[in-house]
């Protein structure tokens, strides 16, 4: 392990307000209307997931924000750009791979999920970036009883 | 070898003292497993382990001593050779001196001095070296409570297997037991205590060897303890207090040299308030001093005494009426333990040393004082409630004292015998009746209560000791035993005595207990054992007849009715148990007979439930007097029903009711206990069915229908009980009968009664069945629903036939008798060898035959009459007739074909439900009115058949009638026929027709068990309900229900039995595509699942994660956000 922590004391910022639940109504139509996978509710599926440096969602430290996440509900892509906190940020592919289990999990099959690191924010924007995207090394990275269970606890839902 | 990396990091999680309880616990079976398959050695496991055992950090080398010690214990049934042993016990030798890691030192040395011999025990000498290392180094006080029960244990294997080295120790052992119990309090350690201190005193027996200068302070440790009391509720403890105080009795009583300081701590006490330390210390008491001895107890005889006469005399006492009306066995008659403790150990000290404690008591001035005050008065009424007690005490030490030994009777009974006797101005030397008349007579107004209830306790006292020595042939009583001489002086004039307390038991001056006595001595005389008081037989006669001339005396169901009773039962079981034939003789004849005979005779001063409970009482008391008894209740039995069904008398009727209630309640049940029963069933039902047969007008009219009843009762209990064989003979007997019955005479001239039968057919269907043939038909039935499932049962057809044409008229009996053939016929021919007998298959045609095609003679009748009565016949659907009797007939043939399983209920359902269904019927509904009811009537009489069909019955097809039951017979008829209703209450749309169905539905639910029922439905109507658009608000409140249901906890039962069908139910609706409250409820309830035992679900767990990874892709949000931790929930249930 790195003794001490890669970036100490990071900026913690206000949560956005959540979305409220929809009132269903009667009629039937409501009833069988679709409400397609938005950029919002990706964002919710994300928002939550804990930093594994710190106590603070990503949400919290601005690691990803509702704008930095694509959504095409037809051609079933999401796209999702995150913001590691500093530039070195050797966690980065740790939150990038958070992200993608945490989708994996949430979202149907059918979608493809891009998980880039912002653009300028990184030092090995690109190594990250093909590390992310990369499924079998994804998978393989999911093989790793440590990295797995370092993902579940930023996974792990908060009850505050 | 093993690689010694493989099993070293076992050490270091062993060793470590952050990992987790089991990991050390697996990590230290994982090398005791190496060690015992030998592919380690313990010099290897020492060696690699040095540093442990040896570091100077003590927690760590505390872990590793007690790996070695733990590791030795797994060891204790291996071999390990001697020099091994040495050096283990060498080093745990030396480790006791070191105080900061002790625990794993005291689990090795106790496991390595428990090693038996044959696996390499332990020599003397290093015993003895570490008992002297253990006693120089040990402080047991300080220590915590696990600890001080292994220093214990080290003490009492010590004692226990190394006697020898123990008592070379000598008084520095004593010293450090001392020490080392001093002021312990856990129970489970204090347990150990008191055996250690036992098994000590064993060790040194000498009384002047080393533990007599240490008796004293050992005993001071221990008699701190006494009385024991928990000040917490016992249950906490794994030792209870009747345990511990049980050892530390042992412990007191384990040393005479205890003596001078146990009995004065005991006897003071005694005096204390506390009662649980009065019952102990009298406990302790009887114990100790039976342990130390005549000769050290002789000194505190007197003290004793008075102690034990006040425990006696002041408590609280029950009254003298319950005293005296005590069966005379029956020694535990105190409720009061004091008391009761009190004399037990007076009885002992009796055994003891009988004559210096026995003088004590005789030469009491108390005893004689309380003697005087309780003969003072002569009523009992008179006598104050203070000298009651007294009297009663005095009563119990009496009895106690003369039931310890013949030589205690024999005294008791000098001493006191001789006075009472004076008292009550009885002579004292008298063996004829002639010299006694004139005073006895004189002096009732005189006869001392007080004098008499003595009298008696001494009685009851040698009775008991008699008949206890009668089963010690070796201490045998003889005749001329002082007690035995006294009493047969006395016992003639004693009889007079109580005789005349019971004839004048109605005056005023003759109070309850004064009839108790009598009573009571009466008995006690009539049932001394012969060898010690020859009563002659004369004596013997007059008591029984005393007692029979109070039994009819006629005055109703006074107490003295009852005692007299009950003394009866007692003398006669006393005759019974000891085979005393000439007894048995007379009390046959002059108790038996005459009770017998009231109840033959119509004339009787008796009333009937007097004499029935004379007679049921008197013969329960042995095998000879229960025949005679049946004997005379058949015989009244059967002049009753002469009586009544000849005469139609109808007194006779009422009087066969009770007395068939007495012979099926009483009689039968003591036959079907003591054996014997066949018999006296057999006679029974063939005696009725030969009467029925002689008797050819039989007219008891509507006042027989109870009576009826009763019979049929009988004779079903009659013939349930009997073997096949005998039912074989009745049934045939009743078939015989049942052949020449009037409604089957009347056809002309017919070639054979099977013919008859079948032809009687068309005939009867309408007529009134005659008051015989009733009775008869119904008996007959009766016969049939009791038979085993084995027996011969030849005519079935015939029989089958004759049922289905009689219960048309809507006979039960009938009816049940169909269900109960149905139920018990063979399924297959091969076991029958009549070619009249017929199979269960034969059977159901005969019956659907009859009852569904066009062929019945219902129709028939009904076409030969002419006019279409729809009051009686109905069409339904496609042209079967069937009547509300028939469906009855049909729910009981139902019934008997769902308990043995047989498909074949199905088509008999579906009658019903089709009688139910029926769209003409509904639709006629609407017509003329008394159609109307005859409509509902037929489908009232349907719905109510599920109820039938499924509900128990007592009257047949149950296991006291030998029916073939199923295993969960009522849950597989529910599961079969809830959906078919379930369906047809869904596709009905009248409203009469739906409230028939939901009654039907009403009987099925109600009777089938309730948690089943209960989910089960919940399942099927959501699997239905949830196929249309329609009905999607219920399906939602269903779910609703079942999710409530899960998140109870009462309902949580049934649901985790029907995990399986609960979860697929589940998973089906997630996919619900009308309404997504419904699929957000049933993930939200796929949830709350994953709460139950993981056992049940996981199976389901993949099939669950593959329906919720569809819900990802719901179209709407809240039911993909729901999908999201459902899915994680059931993820995670692997992990956990």
């Amino acid at each position: 392990m790195v003794a001490g922590l890669i970036n100490a004391n990071p900026i913690v910022y206000e949560k956005k307000e959540r979305r409220g639940r929809s009132v269903p109504s009667t009629a039937d139509g409501d009833e069988y209307s679709v409400e397609p996978i938005d950029q919002l509710e990706v964002f919710d599926h994300i928002r939550d997931i804990k930093d594994p440096e710190h106590p603070y969602s990503l949400e919290e430290l601005k690691v990803v924000t509702e704008d930095a996440v694509e959504v095409d509900d037809k051609h079933s892509h999401v796209r999702v750009t995150f913001t590691p906190t500093v530039e070195h940020c050797s966690m980065a592919t740790v939150i990038g791979l958070c992200i993608r289990v945490k989708l994996l999990r949430s979202l149907p099959s059918r979608y493809k999920v891009d998980i880039i690191v912002a653009p300028g924010t990184h030092a090995t924007e690109a190594a990250v970036n093909k590390q992310l995207n990369d499924k079998e090394r994804v998978a393989a990275a999911l093989e790793n009883p440590n990295l797995v269970e370092m993902v579940d606890q930023c996974l792990a839902p908060s009850y505050d | 070898m093993a690689k010694s990396n493989s099993w070293i990091s076992h050490i270091e999680t062993f060793v470590d003292i952050s990992s987790s309880l089991s990991q050390q616990t697996a990590s230290r079976d994982a090398i005791s497993v190496l060690l015992k398959s030998d592919l380690l050695t313990i010099e290897v496991l020492v060696k690699e382990l040095g540093l442990y055992l040896t570091t100077t950090d003590y927690i760590i080398r505390g872990r590793g001593i007690l790996l070695l010690a733990e590791l030795l214990t797994c060891l204790a049934a291996k071999p390990l050779d001697s020099i091994t042993v040495h050096s283990l016990v060498a080093f745990f030798t030396e480790k006791l001196a070191d105080w900061q890691a002790l625990h794993g030192t005291l689990i090795g040395c106790l496991t390595l001095l428990r090693r038996k011999s044959n696996v390499g025990m332990v020599t003397g000498s290093d015993a003895k070296s570490l008992a002297d290392s253990y006693l120089q180094n040990i402080q047991v006080q300080p220590l915590g409570k696990q600890d001080r029960l292994l220093c214990f244990e080290i003490f009492e294997c010590l004692l226990n297997h190394y006697p020898d080295v123990a008592a070379k120790l000598g008084d520095d052992l004593i010293y450090g037991i001392c020490e080392a119990i001093d002021g312990e309090k856990d129970p489970e350690c204090l347990m150990l205590t008191f055996h250690i201190v036992a098994d000590l005193v064993e060790l040194f027996p000498d009384p002047f060897g080393a533990l007599a200068g240490f008796a004293e302070d050992l005993f001071d440790v221990l008699g701190r303890y006494f009385p024991l009391h928990f000040t917490h509720p016992n249950d906490d403890f794994v030792v209870k207090r009747d345990d511990l105080s049980r050892a530390l009795m042992l412990a007191f009583a384990s040393t005479p040299l205890f003596e001078p300081f146990v009995i004065p701590l005991l006897l003071d006490k005694l005096s204390s308030s506390l009662p649980l330390a009065k019952v102990d210390s009298l406990k302790y008491l009887s114990h100790c001093s039976v342990k130390y001895g005549p000769d050290l107890m002789a000194k505190h005889a007197k003290a004793i005494w008075s102690s034990l006469k006040d425990a006696i005399c002041h408590s609280p006492q029950e009254s003298i009426l319950s005293r005296v009306s005590e069966s005379p066995d029956d020694v535990g008659f105190l409720d009061d333990e004091i008391a009761k403790e009190a004399l037990l150990c007076m009885q002992k000290f009796l055994l003891l040393e009988d004559g210096l404690f026995l003088s004590l008591i005789l030469e009491d001035e108390d005893i004689e004082l309380m003697l005087r005050s309780a003969t003072s008065v002569i009523k009992y009424n008179d006598i104050p409630v203070e000298n009651r007690k007294k009297l009663y005490a005095l009563g119990c030490i009496l009895s106690a004292s003369a039931k310890v030994s013949i030589s205690c009777c024999n005294k008791m009974f000098q001493h006191f015998f001789p006075r009472l006797m004076d008292i009550l101005r009885l002579p004292k030397n008298c063996s004829t009746h002639a010299c006694i008349s004139d005073n006895i007579f004189s002096t009732f107004q005189q006869l001392n209560f007080g004098a008499l209830y003595l009298c008696i306790e001494l009685l009851v006292a040698c009775r008991v000791l008699a008949l206890s020595s009668e089963n010690l042939p070796s201490a045998s009583i003889s005749v001329d035993e002082t007690w035995c001489a006294l009493l047969q002086q006395i016992f003639i004039p004693l009889t007079e005595v109580f005789h005349f307390i019971l004839i004048n038991s109605t005056s005023q001056d003759v109070c309850d207990a004064d009839i108790y006595c009598g009573v009571k001595g009466l008995q006690i005389l009539a049932t001394y054992p012969r060898c010690f008081l020859p009563i002659s037989e004369s004596t013997f006669e007059n008591i029984l007849t005393i007692f029979v001339s109070i039994l009819t005396a006629g005055r109703g169901e006074t107490l003295l009715w009852t005692l007299s009773l009950k003394a009866l039962m007692e003398i006669g079981a006393f005759i019974e148990k000891f085979h005393d034939s000439e007894k048995t003789s007379s009390y046959l004849t002059i108790v038996v007979e005459k009770v017998v005979s009231f109840i033959c005779v119509d004339y009787s001063t008796m009333s009937l439930p007097q004499q029935l409970e004379a007679i049921s009482g008197i013969g329960t008391t042995g095998p000879k007097f229960m025949l005679q008894a049946t004997k005379g209740l058949e015989a009244a039995i059967s002049a009753n029903f002469t009586e009544a069904s000849v005469k139609g008398n109808l007194k006779s009727v009422k009087k066969l009711v009770p007395l068939l209630q007495c012979f099926s309640n009483k009689v039968l049940p003591w036959f079907d206990k003591n054996g014997g029963f066949e018999d006296v069933a057999l006679r029974f039902s063939v005696s009725i069915w030969d009467q029925i047969e002689c008797n050819y007008t039989f007219n008891i009219g509507d006042q027989g229908k109870e009576l009826l009843d009763r019979m049929m009762e009988t004779v079903k209990l009659a013939v349930a009980g009997c073997s096949e064989n005998n039912q074989g003979l009745i049934l045939e007997k009743a078939y015989h009968v049942l052949s020449n019955t009037s409604f089957l005479l009347k056809e002309s001239m017919p070639s054979s009664v099977a013919m008859k039968i079948e032809d009687s057919q068309l005939t009867q269907s309408l007529n009134p069945l005659s008051c015989r043939d009733e009775w008869v038909v119904s008996l007959f039935a009766s016969v049939i629903i009791a038979l085993r499932p084995r027996t011969p049962f030849q005519n079935a057809r015939v029989i089958l036939k004759l049922f289905i044409s009689i219960f048309h008229k809507g006979h039960l009996p009938v009816a049940h008798a169909l269900g109960s053939v149905i139920n018990k016929l063979p399924l297959s021919r091969n076991i029958i060898d009549v070619s009249s007998a017929c199979t269960l298959e034969e059977a159901m045609d005969i019956v659907s035959k009859m009852i569904l095609c066009g062929s019945t003679p219902l129709r028939k009748s009904n076409v030969d009459n002419g006019n279409e009565s729809p009051n009686r016949t109905l069409m339904v659907s496609d042209d079967d007739l069937v009547e509300p009797n028939a469906i009855v007939g049909l729910a009981w043939i139902g019934k008997g074909l769902v308990m043995r399983g047989n498909e074949k209920v199905k088509d008999i359902v579906m009658v019903f439900l089709r009688c139910l269904t029926c769209s003409k019927l509904g639709n006629t509904l609407l017509q003329g009115s008394s159609e109307q009811d005859a409509y509902s009537l037929v489908m009232r009489s349907a719905a109510d058949a599920f109820h039938v069909i499924l509900s128990d019955s007592d009257v047949c097809l149950n296991k006291r009638f030998h029916a073939t039951l199923k295993p969960l017979y009522k849950q597989h008829f529910f599961s079969t026929m809830m959906p078919i209703l379930l369906t047809s209450i869904k596709e009905c749309d009248s409203p009469t027709t739906r409230g028939f169905l939901y009654r039907a539905f009403g009987n099925v639910i109600s009777n089938a068990p309730l948690a089943a029922v209960l989910i089960f439905v919940l399942l099927d109507g959501l699997s239905i309900l949830s196929m249309s658009v329609a009905d999607r608000d219920l399906t939602y409140s269903l779910l609703l229900v079942l999710s409530g249901m899960i998140m109870d906890e009462s309902g949580r039962e049934a649901v985790t039995d029907n995990a399986r069908s609960t979860i697929n139910r589940l998973i089906g609706l997630i996919s619900y595509p009308h309404m997504m409250l419904v699929r957000e409820t049933a993930i939200q309830c796929l949830v709350a699942m994953t709460g139950l035992p993981h056992t049940r679900i996981f199976p389901m767990r993949t099939q669950v994660l593959q329906a919720i990874s569809k819900a990802l892709d719901d179209p709407k949000r809240t039911v993909r956000q729901e999908a999201v931790s459902c899915r994680q929930a059931w993820a995670s249930i692997a992990s956990k």
